[in-house]
């Protein structure tokens, strides 16, 4: 399903140095045609190698215009489908539409936390120096994760 | 003025440079932050870098998000089961100490993902399943997850990576970490061959060419997709079931320092949803559904005294992946194809026990399973009209990927715990044939660390273990990060110094420039010049060679010692032919070498291979004219080391050991 993108909504990011789509795309796949001598629609931007697209959706997710979508793959799905999400900051929405015109919608949630707040030393103990070659993290057992095992089963120790 | 073909050169030393932003990767800039700490108030000033050939918050196997974390050990569990598994899958040879160590380690992480907002579904006190959102107790006060197999727990998982990344970010802060530079090859030091001293990528934004020196370097670059020629070769040629852009770097760039490899001749073929490569393990293990032939027979009962030809693997309560495959090739081979998830089944036997509350929850529960991980299988059913309750779906084995964190367990050999049994010496009849160079034992002295000294990896970069997963390799990655400090604080009169000079790495990164810039008038057509290759040409050439000589779709799987000695005549001159490459733009030359650690990486599988005189993983791959597993004589590790000047493989024996009891898995 590579990705296109919709020339009546890319406003190519208002012209920022670096398009959120662009920065995105873990395949280096998005581009930016600056002057329109690729495409013909300058300043918007294109999936410069759709045959290699993973169809992660991570373009299509953080585009401020919603100017992203997906096709299924011309080489094996039948036309007329389409698959487009609407990420908020704690759940996504899913609108799911089948050739023959049904119609489904998901909603799901993404994460409880509001975004950024992540504090991820806060309340943690320090590291302890005498332990760094023990096994077990800085934290250890503090996020009561800690496995400690049965040692008869060890049986060579 | 920089400007393409003529880069700036950014050198930079740091003590600790970490290659990669994936779940490893994001482990260890987690954890170091505090060792960091701790190591400057002992007077140790030690300075971190991260480069990522993506941006964090999407980069690696977990961008599109996952439904489910498939390593979780939880507390009516132990770490010595979680080895046995690992072991069973895997055709009985993994590492159990690295297995062991990552079963007491993983929960760990698991809790932080929880804390940081990740939403983990629960489980309530009548039975019925909740989505992470709605408020019961963390996993980390005794909330009980939903369990969608032994090892696995089901997620609201889209933004998985981003909520680790977010993580990973702030604790190692944005100034150190560099993200849109691919790493190309790393630089072994001056004055001692078998240790790094930095590495060299390009920018793929700017025109610079990113010079490291350090102490220390994790390389947990991936695995690699895209050696193999894929099912699909138009359009679809990106769905690939891993992710298309984990390109071999981490195994290519470590054989090329000189690290030993490790089960190379494994390979993960994973049966799944059909073109859009859509996950079965919910379906078959939450929803209960199977898989039949055409003919609506389930061919793991019609099938089962295949098992028997492979004691005791075929015998545990779960057989190895590898065989359920092999019993569904045979079905496949002998035309009773296609093979169906019989989902109208499963769903209308569930609709039987449930109310319409759950039914319409259990219906968003399977999408969502698609949506969270896998969003181009909906593309396809809604493409096809599929709505599960009312159609069956097709399964499909894939096309072969490498992998260490997945349930594959090619990578690289890495120190292990001291702690768990693990052997110290070497003990086999052939142990003269291992280089002298190399260490005797499973750990010599840094958790995590390759056979080259300062050089550690994690998830799909250790060897011999898998079933690592997400939250494994996370963990993983949270080893290393303590060791990596730990070896600084060791070495801290040692100064790097590279073994080759910083014009001579510009010359050869930048020669497909090089090649594109001088040749390119000489035809009238771009993409044909025969003073060049294309990289998309080179990708092709190598998924011919290794799709039709070692085993990939076009043969079912099977090749033979005839086929792999043409494969390896014609691996070795598109090697030479990589010299041609040609870069247009910074695209192109990301293209180029990541289909360079390509090569290096299927070479290295296709000669484990050729070692390897059985076929430990039907299903996987045959070797026909080999087509038994040997106990007697192959129950051991297939390892190997790579020599950058004479570029040659030697490939060895190491002994393998249990060191928990496998037997309770056949009781
Ligand atoms: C389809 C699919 C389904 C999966 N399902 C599950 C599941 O349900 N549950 C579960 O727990 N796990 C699952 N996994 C496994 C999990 O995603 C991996 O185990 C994990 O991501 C491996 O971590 P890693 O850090 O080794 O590699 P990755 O996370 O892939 O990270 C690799 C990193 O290296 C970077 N990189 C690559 N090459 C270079 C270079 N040359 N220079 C610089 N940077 C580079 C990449 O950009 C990326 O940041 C799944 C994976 C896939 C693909
Ligand atoms: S993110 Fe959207 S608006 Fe911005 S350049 Fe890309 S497609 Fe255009
Ligand atoms: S869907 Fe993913 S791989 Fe495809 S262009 Fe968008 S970000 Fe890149």
């Amino acid at each position: 399903m590579p990705t296109f993108v919709r020339t009546d909504k890319c406003d190519g990011c208002k012209g920022q140095d670096k398009t959120a789509c662009m920065y995105i795309c873990p395949h280096d796949l998005m581009k930016l045609d600056k002057d329109g001598s690729e495409t013909g629609h300058a300043m918007k931007s294109y999936n410069q190698e759709p045959e290699q697209c993973w169809e992660c959706y991570s373009c299509i997710k953080i585009c401020p215009q919603n100017a992203i979508e997906a096709r299924p793959y011309a080489d094996i799905v039948p036309l007329g489908a389409s698959v487009q999400p609407l990420r908020g900051t704690d759940s996504i929405m899913w609108t799911i539409k089948f050739r023959n015109g049904t119609m489904k919608r998901f909603k799901f949630p993404i994460r409880t936390t509001p975004e950024g707040s992540i504090d991820p030393y806060g309340g943690k103990p320090k590291a302890d120096l005498g332990k760094i070659a023990e096994p077990g993290f800085f934290n250890k057992g503090e996020q009561n994760g800690w496995r400690e095992g049965d040692a008869s089963e060890l049986i060579c120790k | 003025m920089a400007e393409f073909g003529n880069p700036e050169v950014v050198e930079e030393e740091v003590d600790i440079l970490i290659i990669g932003g994936g779940m490893a990767a994001c482990g260890t800039a987690y954890e170091i932050g505090p060792w960091l700490d701790a190591a400057k108030d002992a007077g140790a000033d030690i300075k971190v870098k991260l480069v990522d050939k993506a941006a964090l918050d999407r980069s690696g196997a977990v961008a599109q998000g996952l439904s489910a974390i498939n390593t979780y050990i939880g507390s009516e569990q132990d770490p010595a089961d979680y080895a046995r598994m690992v072991s069973n899958d895997l055709m009985g040879i993994t590492r159990d100490d690295l297995a062991y160590d990552l079963g007491r380690h993983v929960d760990e992480s698991v809790h932080l993902f929880e804390e940081w907002g990740l939403p983990i579904w629960k489980m309530d006190e009548n039975g019925e399943r909740h989505n992470g959102a709605e408020g019961l107790p963390s996993l980390k006060d005794g909330g009980k997850p939903v369990r969608s197999g032994k090892w696995q727990i089901m997620i609201n998982g889209e933004s998985y990576k981003w909520i680790v990344a977010e993580a990973a970010k702030k604790a190692l802060g944005t100034d150190r970490i560099q993200e849109r530079v691919f790493i190309v090859k790393l630089v072994n030091d001056k004055n001692d061959k078998n240790r790094v001293a930095g590495a060299v990528g390009f920018n793929v934004r700017e025109h610079k060419l990113h010079v490291y020196k350090f102490k220390a370097c994790m390389l947990a670059a991936g695995g690699c997709v895209n050696l193999f020629r894929p099912r699909s070769v138009g359009e679809g040629q990106g769905r690939a079931w891993y992710p298309v852009w984990n390109a071999g770097s981490t195994y290519a760039m470590a054989a090329e320092a000189g690290a030993e490899l490790t089960m190379m001749e494994n390979r993960f073929v994973p049966t799944r949803f059909k073109d859009g490569y859509g996950p079965v393990g919910a379906w078959f293990l939450l929803f209960k559904s199977k898989a039949t032939n055409a003919f609506g027979e389930v061919y793991m009962d019609r099938n089962k005294e295949m098992l028997d030809d492979y004691p005791p693997y075929g015998h545990a309560a779960v057989p190895a992946s590898c065989l359920r495959n092999h019993l569904m090739l045979k079905e496949m081979r002998e035309g009773r194809g296609p093979i169906w998830m019989d989902t109208v089944t499963a769903l209308a036997n569930l609709r039987e026990t449930l109310s319409p509350r759950e039914v319409k929850h259990l219906e968003a529960e399977a999408w969502e399973d698609f949506l969270d991980m896998c969003i181009g299988q909906c593309g396809i059913w809604a493409g096809e009209n599929i709505e599960p309750e009312k159609k069956n779906s097709e399964l499909m084995p894939t096309e072969p990927y490498l992998l260490g964190s997945h349930s594959g367990c090619c990578g690289i050999w890495a120190s292990g715990p001291e702690d768990i049994g693990a052997p110290t010496t070497e003990e086999h009849p052939e142990k003269d044939k291992i280089p002298s160079h190399l260490p005797e034992g499973w750990n010599w002295g840094y958790r995590g660390m390759t056979t080259v000294k300062g050089l550690f990896t994690a998830g799909d970069g250790v060897g011999a273990s898998g079933h690592k997963f997400s939250s494994g390799s996370h963990a993983e990655g949270r080893m290393c990060a303590k060791s990596m400090v730990k070896f600084v604080m060791d070495n801290k009169d040692w100064t790097p110094e590279l073994d080759t000079d910083v014009d001579t790495l510009m010359e050869e990164i930048y020669r497909p420039v090089r090649n594109y810039l001088e040749f390119k008038d000489y035809t009238t057509a771009i993409d044909v010049n025969p003073n060049y290759i294309t990289p998309r040409m080179l990708q092709f050439r190598l998924q011919k060679i290794m799709d039709e000589y070692v085993a990939g779709v076009a043969t079912y799987y099977t090749t033979n010692e005839h086929m792999l000695n043409l494969a390896e005549q014609k691996l070795e001159m598109l090697k030479e032919d990589s010299l041609k490459m040609r870069a247009k733009d910074l695209h192109e030359l990301l293209r180029a070498w990541e289909n360079y650690h390509r090569i290096l990486t299927a070479e290295a599988h296709m000669k484990h291979i050729q070692f390897r005189e059985e076929s430990r993983y039907p299903g996987f791959y045959y070797r026909m004219d080999k087509n038994f597993v040997d106990e007697e004589n192959w129950k051991c590790f297939v390892n190997s080391v790579y020599d950058k000047e004479t570029k040659t493989w030697t490939c060895f024996k190491r002994a393998h050991k249990d060191l928990v009891d496998k037997s309770k898995l056949f009781k």
